[in-house]
């Protein structure tokens, strides 16, 4: 009898807390028919925001999958000093606020920052411009694929690997053809934990975005526009869009622990936004 | 000779191995580190100090930073105890039982990871707002979510959630099973296999999940101010004062309150560190 009570609790908790929200953002969404919000998704506005957002994500998460690989090959092979620093390192995204992260992209690249005058000198610009945008967003999304490699080529071990030197092959080989099958699901589902958070990030892109829309406007940010302009149906139409790309990866990521049996780490997972 | 010896190991980078790309994976490493990560660090740390250290003290302890920082922390509190009552009743149930639908919750409770802030943030305004589908119900019984503190511990609470969910879950489903029912069969009643077998080896996990989500909390931005009300001095969080603080073209203040922030951020995860360390002992001590 405990057990019903408890399983229709958590169910009524999850209900209310969970999907309630995520149910909100569709009803909003549709709240004046098919039509308005078919005019929503097709605006200007939003379509190049959402351009900008995957254009960012594109940039940012095959970088960071190149240092997931990286960091945990030099983490998980050898040893070496320094080696738990560089752990460490790795969490540092998921303990910082996002608002601080765009501020310290600003101190370093901006105007005033210390990169500022020799970055002015050559006309490039960062902060307030789409590499800003793409810097913020690897900023808060390298350690996810690090965060999935490290403990599973730890468990794995270099065993298959040794064995390929012993017979001959060739770095490159090695990697091809030994590492990359034995990681393929943990990297693909760190892939998917970081492109789901390059195209939700809100705070540190907000801070160094300098919202010109069309420009430098990602979808998160354009949501935050039109509902502070009281457009409350095209903003929900946006997040509709977001919270599709959400629940997609929600199945993606639920169907990748059934297939292969990967599980995420269950401490410090992803921090900032 | 022994000196000599000291001095290579002190050089010497790795034990040999015979895998390849040691110095490519490493030297790539150590450069996106520097670039993104430490870089950016030292950039907002000496701003920060530019006035001197006096300088930084001041500009976190007016009244309306120390307020914002009380509002922050307060909230965070709150709302990581929220997530983790409701957490371990959520991990508990995952966890124990088998139900319909099982997979789907399960799935279900990552959404806060997976969601946009901005838009847990507008749709929990709409949900708690006067004329929200939960709103209409509280706002007549006098219980005022949105735009109050109780906003900010509600979408705090949010986002807290599934750092205590899946840092309870798997200590739970590694019980062995076996312990409990030695426990029964030695006559325990079903309280007290909980209270002394099932919560102190869940009780690391829970604190873990619950400063987790305090952590993540205290630096929110997203989620929260849509719902807060944003009012100086009452319902605004730190994360809102530093950008405000951009907007009014003050760097030297944001960055202190960034800092500040960064401090209090290091704090809770060395602690969190030293004490799953100081855990890890004394498991090791008990075996």
């Amino acid at each position: 009898m405990t057990r019903v009570i408890l399983v229709v609790a958590a169910l009524f908790f999850v209900a209310l807390f969970l999907v309630l929200p995520l149910v909100a953002v569709f009803a909003q969404a549709f709240a004046h028919g098919w039509r308005i919000y078919i005019e929503a998704i097709r605006e200007k506005d939003v379509l190049a925001a959402l351009r900008l957002t995957l254009l960012v994500a594109a940039v940012a998460v095959p970088l960071n999958v190149a240092f997931g690989i990286a960091a945990s090959w030099a983490i998980t092979r050898f040893d070496f000093i320094g080696k738990n620093l560089l752990v460490s390192l790795i969490d540092i995204p998921l303990a910082v606020s996002p608002v601080v992260a765009g501020l310290m992209y600003i101190e370093l690249f901006g105007l005033h920052g210390w990169m500022g005058p020799w970055l002015s000198q050559h006309n490039l610009h960062i902060v307030f411009a789409v590499p800003g945008l793409v810097l913020a967003t690897i900023f808060v999304t390298f350690p996810f694929v690090a965060r999935e490699l490290i403990p599973f080529m730890q468990a794995q071990g270099s065993d298959e690997e040794e064995a390929a030197v012993v017979l001959g092959a060739g770095g490159w080989s090695i990697f091809w053809r030994v590492t990359l099958p034995n990681i393929k699901w943990a990297l693909l589902y760190g892939t998917i934990l970081a492109a789901s958070r390059s195209i939700g990030e809100f705070g540190a892109v907000s801070v160094l975005s300098g919202h010109i829309r069309g420009r430098t406007v990602t979808l998160p940010l354009e949501v935050e526009m039109l509902y502070n302009e009281y457009n409350f149906t095209a903003a929900f139409a946006a997040a509709s869009l977001l919270s599709l790309a959400a629940v997609i990866t929600l199945i993606v990521k639920k169907a990748i622990e059934l297939i292969s049996g990967v599980h995420t780490p269950p401490s410090k997972e992803d921090f900032a936004e | 000779m022994a000196r000599r010896s000291a001095v290579k190991a002190l050089i010497q980078l790795k034990r040999s191995s015979p895998l390849p790309g040691f110095r490519l994976s490493l030297g790539f490493t150590w450069l996106y580190l520097t670039l993104i990560v430490l870089l950016p660090l030292a950039a907002i740390i000496a701003r920060s100090l530019r006035g001197g250290s006096a300088q930084f003290l001041h500009a976190i302890s007016t009244p309306r930073v120390e307020a914002a920082f009380q509002v922050t922390l307060a909230s965070a509190l709150l709302a990581s105890v929220v997530a983790a009552v409701f957490g371990f009743l959520v991990a508990w149930v995952l966890a124990r039982y088998n139900f319909p639908g099982r997979r789907i919750v399960d799935a279900l409770i990552d959404l806060p990871f997976a969601l946009p802030t901005a838009v847990a943030g507008i749709s929990l305004t709409s949900l708690y707002s006067e004329k929200g589908w939960i709103g209409r119900f509280l706002d007549p019984r006098g219980i005022h979510v949105a735009f109050t503190q109780a906003g900010i511990v509600l979408a705090m609470s949010f986002v807290g959630l599934p750092f205590v969910v899946r840092s309870v879950q798997p200590v739970l489903e590694e019980i062995d099973t076996a312990m409990e029912e030695a426990a029964v069969s030695l006559g325990a009643s079903d309280w007290q296999v909980f209270a002394r077998i099932l919560a102190p080896v869940s009780l690391p996990a829970l604190v873990t999940g619950a400063a987790l989500a305090f952590a993540r909390a205290a630096g929110e931005y997203g989620s929260v101010i849509f719902i807060a009300g944003n009012m100086p001095m009452k319902t605004e969080i730190a994360a809102l004062l530093v950008v405000t603080k951009l907007e009014e073209y003050d760097y030297t203040g944001a960055s202190a309150i960034a800092v500040a922030m960064l401090a209090l951020s290091f704090v809770v995860m060395l602690s969190l560190n030293l004490l799953q360390w100081r855990l890890q002992r004394k498991e090791g001590k008990r075996i």
